[in-house]
């Protein structure tokens, strides 16, 4: 039976199946004492996981959270008993039982027959002839009209599928070339949105950065940016300002204004695969972003000197306003965060 | 040969007093028809092997997920609206945040067991996705996974995959920092796409990252849809073990056409069901003592911070791994870009990888040619090939996952970040080689070592010096239990493949496959060892029975204990003088 | 007019006076004196750029312990190859000095990528004579007072902001808790646990080796002392889930759940599926 065949080849083995090994008794099988005294301890397994799920609720009512948590040697005293007691009384009914299987109930080896997998070739015939009678009485072979139609129609489900999908998320447009840095917007700390004069700046400083609009209210005395808009907004415009030695800094072409006093502005957004980056070693100007170890040399506009980054880092020009706070002078002049198809 | 043993009743049931259990069974067997499968299944024979409770500890960790995931959902809210905590864990107090996060502190602070079951949900989803990759590695290790098992085996790999969007899904559920930077990096990933990058990333995120739906879409996919196509593929691959049975090991009475082991009532069901209770309290005690996830000390996701550290979990390790190394590869031309640095890493190094391991068993039958149903273990020894090919997997799995803790091992143990990035983007390709070389190597000599057993015995320990002062170990027999197992396995085929041409000689289609599929069936098997023929195993029990005549003969089969030259026992009547 | 009635033949006191009289007024007077000039005179005393024995003793303890990589002027010293053996320490401020000597990271074992915290060489007088050396070659901050770093009195509304600078500034160098993070080429940041909030304001005020600058101008006293307070305040929190594991996120979790759970477990399975214990007695009742 081609395909059927079971991998045995008893005709060449050099040594003959020499059946099931003798069994051996347990003490428990003979000695009425060891089987008592098995008996008893699967019954106090049980019995002490039943002390430990009382305990459990027990702990569930003593030990406080929330804001006068109780503390166990450092830990929280609530999820350590909850939790020991609770994986006590689980593994004694669990030692319980196997306990019982090992040494109390039969452990004589039984055995039971395989059956092939496939079916029988008189199922298997059968199946088929009826198979080709149900279709025989369909006509779908005889009828290339009708068959050809319903899976035209069939096909034709599947668009309404796929087009009920469309309003998952608005289309991308040219949303993520722009931030909403412009011309004139402060560049502020972030958290307390602290303005900055380059004056407060040292060589070797860092500042987390953002654009002052998220700090700001609107007409209504609303935030201009909240929740999940400014959470959006943040992802692209979030900046880091950092001031070197101007001699250190090689801007390339059209870049040499970009700068004020040594501090440069660039996006706070990996180009890799977005996260933020604030690793800034000060003495080598490196720029490491944790996630996957890219690293940019920002005394040279951002470049690339190890990791997976394909691209420099975005640069956002910088000059001061009349009131001597720094500024942006426009918004980034390339998108920023990670690459995408049409980016160009 | 073999017999059903006499535990199995002989006798059939009677009917004896009602009582109230009858009474139940009876009402449900005549609405149900249980009574045909309970006979057949009820009684069903286990096979005992540690290695066989592996799909196991999967099995009840996803109950225990389902458990504690149902605690869970009473009181997680999925939204990614805002509001500002007022909760008691007081260094977030007056924080904006999502109320996903908030009502993660909330389960975690002021639910009493909120935390310990978040913190066993989460060790369970760990040991869940560990558990099926061990499984995965024993199956592949005894060629559990061939025929008729190989669509168990797909079932098996769609898990794993399930599984692990499942468990990346559910730690994004709580909107923290480190999830939701991992969820930065997935949008990244998604937009690398070729053409589509960022459609596909604001139609997932409902617009602009981070959006307001990414975390009710994702609690859908993680509470509905995926425990769904788990429970409905666990069902099939717990279907497919009852129906072909399960695999076992060869040994004394064991055969291709039987299965020998203990009754599922009650022996199996006590040590799986005890087993049950086992993981569950095992997992409890690492909920108890083990912090995972402390989502407090990460603050809410806000996308301008990010911690030192950051990485997912580590079933994502490897595709962690593989972007850490990448070098910084991109396209621009035409106007667009092709990041090659994160769509090789990101999207096909990992659907390659998946297509390999679910494509396995018949790439294996097609360079061996073998169309048998096996339902014996093979000891991974005597496939080293296969065996070879899993420790070099296993290598670049594990070096994959050390690249994607980069920073941490330079931490730990002051190496240099950069220069463990560059070692690996060379040991990924090197180290697997060498792995496979060695492995295959040690295959093989515990091949000969057992052929050794058979032929000459095992060593005694019993070190004989003959009269010219020549130092021998004598061998003794190994009994016939073990030397049948030693045996039971089949002898390789080489696949020999079709004749070139035919008789007019034209050459057969598919000449040229088929000639690679001979020389790689050839390379397959080249080294094995196979066992030995029946003349060869006379020939050995022939010599042992000669050599020990000739030491019968010389009086050397009486044992010296070493004691007869230094007064520690009288030597009277030792008799140690050579006889003739 | 005579103002005395009785003849005088000698002095009163010259049977009352012992002769140690006088010089134990001498002695008395000069150690009340001493002592009101002490107690009341203006607080002065601190200020170490005044005074010229603490910046000679400065000198000294810094031409044996600094000289040989800073320069004996902290002038810095360059190497054949222009690379930098010991920077100049010319403007770096008493607080520079304070924050690398008084955390043992200063005088470095050997010249490398990083200086490690280690063992403290230098009391405390020591440290103060150092910096106030270091300061007279060129101003610089100084040391910070105490009330910018005690945060006995600090309200949860400043841990609450502390922990928002803190995971905007601080946590991708040094992690979410502190636990310290890796940097390019075998440099790291360094566990804060354990670190005086004195030594924290410092690092930020002065940005040692290649942390940043956090200069007062913009991260403001007030705002510094919010991140001490929430670091402070996490130190004593209690670790509700249990052991912290080494708060370093995913990779320790991940070990752990290998080694202990799929450990613990194969084991567990070990026991279950392995041959119990055999009696050589023969069955002495029937079969089941």
């Amino acid at each position: 039976m081609h395909g059927h065949e079971v991998a045995t080849s008893e005709h060449d083995e050099p040594i003959a199946n020499p059946g099931l090994p003798e069994h051996l008794p347990r003490p428990t099988d003979v000695d009425p004492e060891a089987e008592k005294r098995a008996e008893r301890q699967v019954a106090t397994l049980f019995g002490l996981s039943a002390l430990f799920a009382v305990l459990t609720c027990v702990a569930y009512f003593t030990f406080d959270i929330g804001e006068h948590t109780d503390t166990f040697l450092g830990m929280g005293a609530s999820n350590v008993a909850l939790g020991g007691f609770l994986g006590l009384a689980l593994l004694c009914i669990g030692a319980g039982a196997i306990q019982w299987s090992r040494k109390l109930m039969s452990d004589h080896e039984i055995v039971e027959y395989r059956h092939p997998a496939s079916s029988s070739e008189e199922d298997r015939s059968e199946a088929v002839a009826a198979l080709e009678q149900g279709l025989e009485d369909s006509g779908i072979a005889r009828r290339p009209l009708v068959r050809n139609s319903l899976l035209g129609a069939m096909a034709a489900l599947g668009l309404p599928a796929i087009v009920f999908l469309r309003d998952l998320g608005p289309l991308p447009g040219d949303k993520l070339a722009h931030t909403v840095w412009k011309k004139g917007m402060r560049v502020v700390q972030d958290v307390d949105g602290a303005r900055i004069k380059p004056e407060d700046m040292q060589i070797g400083q860092l500042v987390n950065a953002e654009p002052e609009v998220f700090f700001e209210n609107n007409a209504e005395g609303e935030p201009e940016f909240e929740g999940a808009e400014l959470q959006a907004a943040k992802a692209k415009a979030a900046v880091i300002l950092v001031r070197m030695h101007p001699d250190d800094i090689k801007p390339w072409k059209g870049r040499e204004n970009w700068g004020v006093e040594g501090i440069l502005c660039f996006s706070k957004i990996c180009t890799h695969v977005g996260c933020p980056i604030s690793l800034w070693e000060q003495q080598t100007h490196h720029l490491l972003c944790p996630c996957h170890q890219s690293t940019f040399d920002l005394a040279d506009n951002g470049k690339v000197v190890f990791g997976p980054a394909g691209r420099h880092l975005p640069q956002l020009p910088l000059a001061v306003d009349s009131d001597g706070y720094l500024i942006a002078t426009s918004d980034f002049t390339e998108p920023v965060g990670p690459s995408y198809w049409e980016r160009g | 040969m073999t017999t059903t043993a006499t535990t199995n009743g002989t006798k059939p049931a009677s009917a004896g007093k009602p009582n109230k259990a009858a009474g139940v069974a009876t009402w449900a067997d005549d609405r149900l028809g249980i009574a045909t499968a309970t006979k057949k299944q009820i009684r069903k024979v286990f096979p005992d092997h540690w290695s066989f409770m592996l799909g196991e500890i999967a099995l009840w960790s996803f109950v225990i997920l389902l458990l504690t995931g149902v605690f869970l959902t009473l009181w997680f809210k999925p939204s990614m609206g805002e509001v500002v905590y007022q909760g008691s864990y007081d260094q977030l107090r007056g924080i904006p945040m999502s109320e996903a996060y908030a009502s993660t502190l909330n389960i975690s602070f002021d639910v009493r067991a909120g935390l310990l079951m978040r913190q066993m949900h989460h060790w369970a989803a760990m040991l869940f996705i560990a558990a099926m990759l061990v499984h995965m590695m024993r199956t592949f290790l005894t060629g559990a996974f061939r025929k008729p098992r190989e669509l168990n085996w797909i079932i098996g790999g769609l898990l794993l995959l399930l599984g692990i969007l499942e468990g990346f899904a559910g730690y994004s559920l709580p909107d923290d920092l480190l999830s939701g930077t991992g969820l930065r990096i997935a949008d990244g990933l998604v937009k690398a796409t070729p053409v589509l990058g960022s459609y596909m990333s604001f139609f997932m995120f409902g617009g602009e990252f981070p959006g307001d739906v990414i975390i009710p879409r994702l609690y859908t996919v993680h509470v509905l849809l995926i425990p769904g196509l788990l429970l409905a593929l666990i069902g099939a691959h717990m279907l497919l073990l009852v129906y072909h049975k399960h695999t076992q090991w060869p040994g004394p009475g064991r055969t291709e056409q039987n299965v020998v082991g203990y009754p599922m009532m009650p022996v199996y069901a006590a040590k799986a069901g005890g087993f049950f209770f086992m993981v569950f309290g095992v997992v409890s005690l690492m909920g108890a003592l083990m912090t995972i996830n402390p989502v407090w000390r990460f603050g809410p996701y806000n996308p301008a911070e990010v911690t030192a550290g950051s990485q997912p979990d580590w079933y994502m390790g490897i595709a962690e791994g593989l972007l850490r190394i990448m070098p910084g590869w991109e396209t621009h031309i035409w106007g667009i870009t092709l990041s090659w640095n994160i769509f090789l890493p990101g999207q096909i190094g990992p659907i390659a990888l998946f297509a390999l391991v679910l494509a396995y068993p018949f790439l294996e039958q097609w360079i061996t040619g073998d169309k048998r149903e096996h339902h014996l273990l093979q000891r991974p020894r005597n496939a080293p090939t296969r065996t070879a090919f899993l420790a070099a997997m296993i290598t670049l799995y594990g070096l994959l996952w050390a690249a994607g803790g980069n920073d941490i091992l330079a931490t730990t143990f002051h190496l240099n970040l950069n220069a463990i990035t560059y070692f690996m983007r060379g040991a990924i390709f090197v180290i697997p080689v060498l792995a496979f070389i060695v492995a295959k190597r040690w295959c093989i000599s515990l091949q000969r070592h057992d052929n050794d057993k058979l032929l000459h015995g095992y060593e005694s320990g019993i070190i004989m010096r003959s009269p010219e002062g020549e130092y021998t170990e004598r061998h003794l027999p190994i009994n016939s239990d073990e030397a049948f197992t030693l045996t039971a396995r089949n002898r390789d085929e080489v696949y020999a493949g079709v004749n070139g041409t035919d008789v007019n000689g034209v050459e057969a289609p598919n000449a040229r496959i088929d000639e690679t599929r001979a020389r790689l069936s050839k390379a397959w098997f080249a080294t094995n060892v196979q066992k030995p023929t029946k003349a060869e195993l006379e020939e050995g029990h022939h010599h042992a029975e000669e050599e020990l005549e000739h030491e019968h003969a010389l009086g050397l089969d009486q044992q010296a204990d070493g004691h007869q030259f230094d007064g520690r026992h009288d030597v009277a009547g030792d008799d140690l003088t050579h006889k003739h | 007019m005579r103002l005395l009635t009785r003849k005088i033949t000698a002095r009163l006191s010259t049977r009352r006076r012992s002769r140690y009289a006088a010089p134990a007024v001498l002695v008395a007077a000069l150690l009340a004196s001493g002592g009101l000039y002490m107690t009341l005179a203006p607080a002065n005393a601190d200020k170490t750029s005044d005074d010229s024995t603490t910046i000679s003793e400065g000198r000294a303890l810094f031409q044996v312990g600094c000289a040989s990589c800073h320069g004996k002027n902290a002038e810095g010293i360059v190497t054949k190859k222009g690379n930098q053996y010991g920077p100049t320490l010319i403007g770096v401020g008493a607080a520079a000095v304070d924050f690398q000597v008084g955390t043992g990271r200063m005088p470095m074992a050997q010249p490398g990528a990083q200086a490690a915290r280690k063992k403290v060489l230098y009391d405390a007088d020591e440290i103060k004579a150092l910096g106030a050396f270091i300061q007279s070659l060129g101003p610089g901050p100084a040391v910070p007072e105490s009330e910018k770093y005690d945060v006995s009195g600090t309200s949860n509304e400043n841990v609450v902001k502390g922990g928002q600078f803190f995971r905007t500034n601080c946590t991708a160098c040094h992690n979410f808790a502190g636990s310290g993070g890796a940097l390019p080429g075998g440099k790291y940041a360094p566990n804060l646990r354990g670190v005086s909030g004195k030594h924290i304001y410092e690092a930020m005020l002065t940005g040692p080796q290649q942390m940043p600058v956090f200069s007062d101008g913009v991260l403001s006293p007030e705002d510094k002392k919010d991140i001490i307070a929430y670091l402070k305040k996490n130190e004593d929190t209690p670790s509700y889930g249990g052991f912290t594991l080494g708060s370093v996120g995913p990779v320790s979790e991940g070990m752990f759940a290998w080694l202990v759970g799929i450990g613990g477990l194969v084991g567990i399975g070990i026991w279950i599926t392995s041959a119990s214990a055999r009696s050589k007695k023969t069955i002495t009742k029937g079969d089941a």
